[in-house]
């Protein structure tokens, strides 16, 4: 294992210089993912423009894991589009099918949504008492579509400790590595 | 500069970036095809009509469906989602759409399909307009990829009416 051995030796080996360019090189890593993700943000008009699918309810269409990426703008909602939608009293966004929409003179609206796995439509999973979504309720319609990739997140949610060697080995490399 | 730990990180982000390309082209082919599904809906019985107790209208019917959506797969195609919704105009409401059928095409072979069913979900107005109403059946699909951009499109059937007396 001469890489840990070499590993070892270049920490030894830092100086002040190298220090403040691997520091330096580490922020911009951070800033540039930072921008990336504001910029989509601003592009999608959707305040989380990925989300990774947690549950079965849209299978086969949509499998946990998946990814999602959503689109958010000021054109109607209409029947057939999967939303992203956040209902009062809960934490997780949900991912659903619109299957009804009413849709007043003024723009107001009524939505019901279902997903195409789940046997009976959402009504059970709204808030106490609520017959329909409304448009502040939803949070994007899903344009895309990538598989497996939500998994990432998946695991380093359910196991922080992989999330933490992954840090830890990145850390590392980014400290240890010479230009 | 050849350590193990260089050579690992550039094999895994020339694997992540090629496959993220592929991805890319497989969705961008889908462009290519340009599909020409056909569909074909019959009302065939009003089963009943009536006014529930709460004031809205809610009609069920028998329907005759057929529909020819072969053409909309690609190799890039995982699922068609495929549904059947009664549009329509009230005086409060500039639109209403109600799903009336759906139903998931899992490949090619099965996208040439006839369907005699009754309304699987309930065809309730937002109060009492359903009386001689007018309404359009459209056939919506949403084409979902095995990895990309997703896509939907619609058949627009006008000239329905329901009865002008519950029964």
């Amino acid at each position: 294992m001469g890489w840990i051995g070499d590993t070892v030796d270049s920490i030894k080996s830092i100086q002040i210089r190298q220090l403040l360019t691997q520091a330096v090189s580490l922020g911009m890593i951070v800033t540039s993912a930072l921008i990336i993700w504001k910029a989509l943000m601003c592009i999608t008009g959707s305040e989380s423009p990925v989300v990774v699918v947690l549950s079965g309810s849209m299978e086969p269409g949509f499998k946990r894991g998946d990814i999602l990426f959503l689109h958010m703008n000021k054109e109607p909602i209409r029947a057939g589009e999967i939303v992203v939608f956040n209902v009062d009293g809960r934490e997780i966004p949900i991912v659903h099918r619109v299957i009804k929409v009413h849709e007043r003179q003024d723009g107001e609206v009524d939505i019901l949504t279902k997903g195409d796995n789940n046997y009976g439509d959402d009504r059970l999973l709204y808030a106490q008492g609520q017959l329909w979504l409304q448009r502040h309720h939803i949070m994007g319609r899903a344009v895309g579509f990538l598989p497996y990739v939500g998994w990432v997140t998946i695991i380093m949610t359910e196991k922080p400790i992989i999330k933490y060697i992954l840090i830890g080995a990145l850390g590392l490399l980014v400290i240890t590595s010479k230009d | 500069m050849h350590s193990f730990g260089y050579r690992a990180n550039a094999l895994l982000t020339f694997a992540i970036t090629l496959l993220a390309l592929m991805c890319a082209m497989a969705s961008l082919s889908d462009n290519l095809n340009s599909p020409s599904p056909s569909a074909h809906v019959q009302v065939l019985n009003i089963n009943w009509f009536q006014k529930q107790p709460n004031g809205n209208d809610e009609v069920s019917m028998t329907m005759n469906i057929s529909a020819d959506l072969q053409s909309l797969f690609t190799w890039n195609t995982k699922q068609v989602f495929v549904f059947l919704a009664a549009e329509y105009e009230t005086p409060k409401n500039s639109l209403n759409q109600i799903s009336l059928w759906d139903g998931i095409i899992p490949s090619k072979e099965h996208a040439k399909f006839w369907i005699h069913t009754s309304n699987k979900y309930r065809f309730i107005d937002q109060g009492r307009n359903l009386r001689g109403k007018e309404f359009n059946l459209t056939m919506h699909w949403h084409v979902m990829p095995k990895t990309g951009k997703m896509s939907a499109d619609k058949i627009v059937m006008p000239g329905y009416r329901l009865p002008e007396e519950y029964r």
